[in-house]
């Protein structure tokens, strides 16, 4: 067949016109069953940049820190070792010395240098951890938490080696023979994976704040660094806080008042 | 040309050959008619009660379920949203644990079962708890 310059071009119009004409006969045929959708929970806490002040001159002794950290390994199901090395820590206590290596002296006060200092992730504004992922299993949210995505999780422990606080755990051994009452409605995790506090993402899904806050009768504040009305804003602004190993330039979103 | 298409120990060889056929096929006659049959998926506790509806219809669950619960961890972890909305409106918690098994009660029973049979072992109850075994 003689194929011309014309006869081309009207084939490769007419073309040119069925391709047009597939979306509409698309949107036309798609009427019936309507596709399912996901959304946030109604009463979902938002923010741009979750934080938290812990509040020290509330704290005396380690039995005011001992609640919080009960609950969340209570709802977490964080399992509890005997053996040091296989510890497993989503909130702790730490001495002034080791949190704030670089702050310390030797003429320390004495209520500060006896004092427990309560430890947790720091949710940093540039973490080192999200940065080592190779799977993205640790990646950092919209609202400022840093998460783990435990489906992902490899256990290389990149993320422990790059983290400056110590704030994360590896399961060494099976966590479940080491929980004592397992809560069925959290996922406990499993050997060979990474862990580390998720600052109660579950919660905050149905409106309620982390749960070491509910308990510290006031010594821990959370709140939304972004909101310059919040509590935490306050708070901030009426006290001098500190934060730790800030020259590190991570950017850890929890402050304390000493 | 003489005809010397003689076979040699004609008896022994057939024989053995008959033997020989028997054995390798034993595998199959053997099974003949034990094909174990696929479970049916027995729908006990909640789930069987009247007016219980799963997620999306049955002919589409038995296909998909892996990819809903791949597509539901993704969504809740990665995207902080934790609501279903199915097809025909009706809204879920997307949860392994507080969902599905809060209708399919009997994880063992209806899960554990189907999965036997088609030689699947999801790694998910290393961590998902199955409420049951641990009341
Ligand atoms: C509200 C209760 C309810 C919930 C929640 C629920 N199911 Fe179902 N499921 C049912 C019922 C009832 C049936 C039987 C449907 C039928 O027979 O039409 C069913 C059927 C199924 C089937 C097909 C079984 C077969 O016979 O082949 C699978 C697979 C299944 N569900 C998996 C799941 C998974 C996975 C989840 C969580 C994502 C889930 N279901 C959540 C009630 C529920
Ligand atoms: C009707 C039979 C049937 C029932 C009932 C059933 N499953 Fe499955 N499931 C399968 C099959 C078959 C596969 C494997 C599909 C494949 O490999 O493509 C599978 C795969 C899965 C996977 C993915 C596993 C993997 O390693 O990728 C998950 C998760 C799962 N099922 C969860 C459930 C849960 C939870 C229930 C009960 C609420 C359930 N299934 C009930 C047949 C069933
Ligand atoms: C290493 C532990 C671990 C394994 C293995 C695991 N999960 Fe998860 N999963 C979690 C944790 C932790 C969460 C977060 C729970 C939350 O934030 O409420 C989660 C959340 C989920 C959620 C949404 C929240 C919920 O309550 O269920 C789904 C759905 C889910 N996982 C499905 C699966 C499926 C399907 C598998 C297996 C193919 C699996 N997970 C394997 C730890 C695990």
């Amino acid at each position: 067949m003689e194929s011309g310059r014309r006869s081309f071009l009207k084939i490769a119009g007419l073309s040119a016109l069925g391709l047009g004409v597939r979306p509409v006969i698309e949107v036309l045929a798609s009427g019936e069953a309507a596709k399912p959708t996901v959304m946030k929970g109604e009463n979902i806490l938002t923010a741009k940049r979750w934080a938290l002040v812990v509040d020290t001159r509330k704290i005396e002794s380690e039995e005011d820190l001992e609640p919080m950290i009960e609950i969340c390994d209570k709802i977490h199901n964080v399992p509890k070792f005997e053996n040091k090395r296989h510890e497993i820590k989503w909130i702790w206590m730490e001495e002034f010395k080791h949190a704030f290596p670089t702050q310390e002296h030797e003429f320390l006060d004495e209520r500060v240098e006896h004092l427990p200092f309560l430890t947790l992730c720091n949710h940093c504004e540039k973490p080192a951890c999200v940065r080592v992922c190779p799977t993205k299993a640790t990646f950092k949210r919209q609202d400022g938490i840093v998460l783990m995505d435990f489906h992902r999780c490899i256990g290389c422990r990149f993320c422990m080696a790059a983290c400056p606080y110590g704030s994360r755990s590896f399961n060494f051994r099976d966590p479940r023979p080491f929980i004592k009452e397992i809560n069925s409605k959290f996922p406990t995790r499993m050997k060979g994976v990474v862990e580390k506090c998720n600052f109660c993402a579950e919660r905050l899904a149905v409106g309620k704040i982390p749960a070491c806050v509910e308990v510290s009768n006031g010594a821990l504040i959370f709140g939304d660094l972004d909101d310059s009305e919040s509590e935490i804003r306050e708070t901030l602004r009426t006290n001098y806080t500190i934060r730790r190993k800030p020259a590190l330039g991570a950017g850890p979103s929890i402050f304390y008042i000493v | 040309m003489p005809n010397n298409k003689k076979m040699y120990d004609k008896g022994k060889v057939i024989a053995g050959l008959c033997i020989f056929v028997v054995m390798i096929t034993f595998p199959f006659w053997y099974n003949l008619g034990k094909a174990a049959p696929a479970p049916e998926p027995k729908l006990i506790g909640k789930a069987a009660e009247a007016g219980q509806q799963c997620v999306e219809s049955k002919e589409y669950m038995k296909a998909e379920h892996m990819q809903i619960l791949n597509d539901w961890r993704e969504t809740v972890v990665r995207d902080a949203k934790r609501i279903y909305v199915n097809s025909s409106g009706k809204k879920f918690e997307m949860s392994l644990s507080n969902t599905c098994l809060d209708c399919h009660t009997e994880k063992a029973e209806f899960c554990d079962k189907c999965h036997n049979y088609a030689s699947v072992s999801p790694y998910c109850w290393d961590c998902h708890v199955d409420p049951k075994e641990e009341m």
